[in-house]
């Protein structure tokens, strides 16, 4: 389903990585790994078409996501390293919002749901200023619960979250992998999936080795 | 479409309304700046109407210019905006949206504000008439030129004042046909043509103008 | 075709194009300089007085090719980031880039020449002239081109957002231009216009054609001259520039 080859990307004046390749079908989940610096998210920016990549090709369902543009965007959910948080609105109206601007349809009852389920049960109506760190990534990551889009693309996912919530999450990749989605997480906290079958990439050593060649 | 449109529409007033500081604050920029004028050239009421034109648009233009620094900045910094750039719609339909924003928070107080600053230039009934027509045609115009100098200078070192210079001088026909319809009026000629001319122009820079500005937010996006 | 549209874009590519410009440079400069010399010997010896403005009219050999030049290269930058955008090459920018000081030069000359030339003539050193109105505007928008790209740090990002500046300003020139003149007209009385001075002689008009060929010449020859520079910048970590200057030392 989403197929990379040959995956080129230069930041400033430094190769971060060239030569990346990989294929990922339902169900499957692609755990990229690298040190700080290896380029983790420009590969994940790149794959959802924001950063163009100075070679290679990327293909979702055998078509170049460039030309696809909005019909690959209506398959993918992408979560970045910020949280996409607005400080002034409650974590129910960010909620709300995203979805009506993604064109999803989600009522305040579900939304209210998937508050309560990451843990945000009684913070719905206040200000996300007022939320720790770990609550504003929780109120981020509600956008999950009620998901259905096909790829997930999440950059450190678990940042800031408390080992149980890590563990809802992930549990929430494992459903996704389970209904035949796909997902690409990076991360540096190690948390088991569930479900699915999950295969890991790893930037640094393939940017080392090819320093070597 | 409509429904996307409504979306962001009604996010950015929510958040405009928890911040109306902001707001009050651009109000009363307009406000001091035309106050000031009298107290510079005199307050002799014949020449002070011959000036109420240019400097009721010039201190409009550069009110309205006030909050557009942060017209992407904010959601650039949250990341809000690569949300908006990877929604299944054309990021130029987002963009207008937020044209529309800008217009209702920072061009309409303007138009609403600006006939009571014009009875201090003892300007008559008619050229206040005008003078709101004109603003109410051509603000909108300006939050559309101005979200392009916006979106080029997302992040960039500087950005305030480089989005000036970028954007004022893409005002001047704005500008230009504003004044000149309160201007034809206080002089007896009609407004008619002026006023068309910036309807034209308002049309321009509200559905042009998103297109370049989408495409200088996924530049500034990579 | 296809082979034909291919061997364009070889021509695109920087590594090709910095020795060919170097071959081209010393040939604009010198058709600049015979271009000059004649059009300096033409406008000052031989053309004419004029019988209504004296001497002081021969500053349009400059002012005119100045002003005909600003306008120009924009378009040609336009043209560039037109192209930069639709097909990516990374030479278009460059181009762009090496354009705007020129434009701006030219566009301030003609401003400087005006301003000499009016006071003679109108009495008064600036005069809210159509024309030179928006030339002045158009000083302004080739300033507000250089800021953006010199605040922009990566090259690729400032090209693009460079580019899209350009396009929306070559929209926007003939917007203001007319808006200008219209406020013009309905504030003075009809200025003072060159098309309405008294038929040209002949020999003026041969002066001021080799003065524009020579500006031609020259905007051409810095313009490469800055191109290369720009490439070697840009592109001093590949092989061709490394190799390149490692033949010089």
């Amino acid at each position: 389903m989403l197929e990379a080859s040959n995956l080129e990307c230069v930041r400033g004046e430094r190769r971060l990585f060239a030569g990346v390749s990989f294929r990922l079908e339902g169900g499957e989940m692609l755990y990229l790994q690298g040190q700080n610096g290896s380029g983790k998210t420009s590969l994940l920016r790149m794959l959802c078409g924001l950063t163009p990549a100075v070679s290679g090709e990327i293909r979702w369902r055998g078509e170049a996501i460039g030309k696809l543009g909005e019909e690959f965007r209506s398959e993918l959910c992408y979560l970045g390293h910020q949280n996409a948080i607005k400080e002034e609105l409650t974590p129910l109206e960010n909620l709300l919002s995203a979805a009506r601007m993604a064109q999803e349809s989600l009522d305040e009852d579900a939304a209210l749901d998937a508050l309560d389920r990451v843990g945000l049960s009684g913070r719905a109506d206040l200000a996300c200023r007022y939320l720790s760190q770990g609550q504003k990534r929780r109120a981020a990551l509600a956008r999950l619960v009620h998901e259905k889009r096909a790829l997930w693309i999440l950059d450190e996912p678990y940042v800031a979250l408390d080992p149980a919530a890590g563990k809802f999450v992930a549990s929430l990749v494992g459903a996704h992998l389970q209904r035949g989605g796909l997902a690409l997480l990076t991360t540096h906290q190690a948390v088991a999936i569930p479900a699915g079958t999950v295969r890991e990439l790893s930037l640094g050593a393939d940017a080392a080795a090819h320093r070597r060649s | 479409m409509l429904r996307l449109l409504r979306a962001v529409i009604s996010r950015d007033l929510r958040l405009a309304m928890r911040r109306q500081a902001d707001i009050v604050a651009a109000m009363f920029f307009f406000i001091i700046v035309v106050s000031l004028f009298p107290l510079g050239v005199g307050p002799e009421p014949a020449q002070l109407r011959r000036l109420a034109p240019g400097v009721l648009w010039v201190a409009a233009l550069l009110a309205s210019m006030l909050s557009l620094p942060r017209l992407f900045a904010d959601d650039h910094r949250d990341g809000t905006l690569e949300q908006l750039a990877l929604a299944p719609q054309p990021l130029g339909l987002i963009v207008l949206a937020k044209v529309i924003a800008h217009w209702l928070v920072a061009g309409l107080p303007l138009v609403l504000l600006a006939p009571v600053l014009g009875i201090q230039f003892d300007l008559g009934a008619d050229a206040l008439v005008v003078l709101m027509l004109s603003l109410l045609l051509g603000t909108p115009a300006l939050s559309g030129i101005g979200a392009i100098g916006a979106a080029l200078t997302l992040g960039v070192r500087g950005g305030g004042v480089l989005l000036s210079l970028l954007v004022l001088p893409l005002y001047i026909p704005v500008l230009i046909f504003g004044a000149g319809a309160v201007d034809a009026t206080v002089s007896g000629l009609g407004p008619q043509a002026h006023l068309s001319l910036l309807g034209a122009l308002a049309l321009g820079g509200v559905f042009f103008a998103p297109w370049p500005t989408a495409a200088a937010l996924r530049v500034a996006l990579e | 075709m296809s082979n034909r549209v291919i061997n364009w874009f070889r021509y695109a590519s920087p590594q090709t194009f910095y020795p060919l410009a170097g071959q081209l440079i010393p040939w604009f400069w010198a058709l600049a300089a015979l271009f000059g010399a004649l059009g300096l010997t033409i406008g000052f010896l031989l053309a004419p007085t004029d019988a209504q403005q004296g001497e002081g009219y021969r500053i349009i050999f400059l002012h005119v090719p100045a002003s005909w030049m600003s306008m120009f290269i924009y378009l040609v930058m336009a043209f560039w980031a037109a192209t930069g955008l639709a097909f990516n090459t990374r030479l278009s920018g460059m181009m762009a880039s090496a354009l705007a000081p020129t434009g701006a030069l030219f566009a301030f000359l003609s401003l400087w020449t005006g301003a000499l030339w009016g006071k003679p003539m109108w009495g008064a050193w600036w005069v809210w002239d159509a024309r030179l109105t928006s030339e002045l505007i158009l000083l302004f928008l080739y300033i507000g081109f250089i800021a953006l790209q010199a605040a922009i740090d990566d090259p690729r990002r400032a090209d693009k957002a460079g580019a899209i500046l350009a396009l929306v300003g070559v929209v926007n020139i003939p917007i203001i231009y007319f808006s200008v003149k219209w406020w013009n007209t309905l504030h003075q009385g009809a200025s003072v216009s060159l098309t309405k001075a008294p038929s040209m002689a002949a020999m003026m008009l041969w002066g001021m054609l080799f003065c524009a060929l020579a500006c031609w010449m020259y905007s051409i020859a810095v313009a490469l001259t800055r191109v290369r520079t720009i490439m070697l910048e840009r592109e001093r970590h590949t092989d061709w520039v490394r190799a390149l200057l490692a033949d010089k030392e």
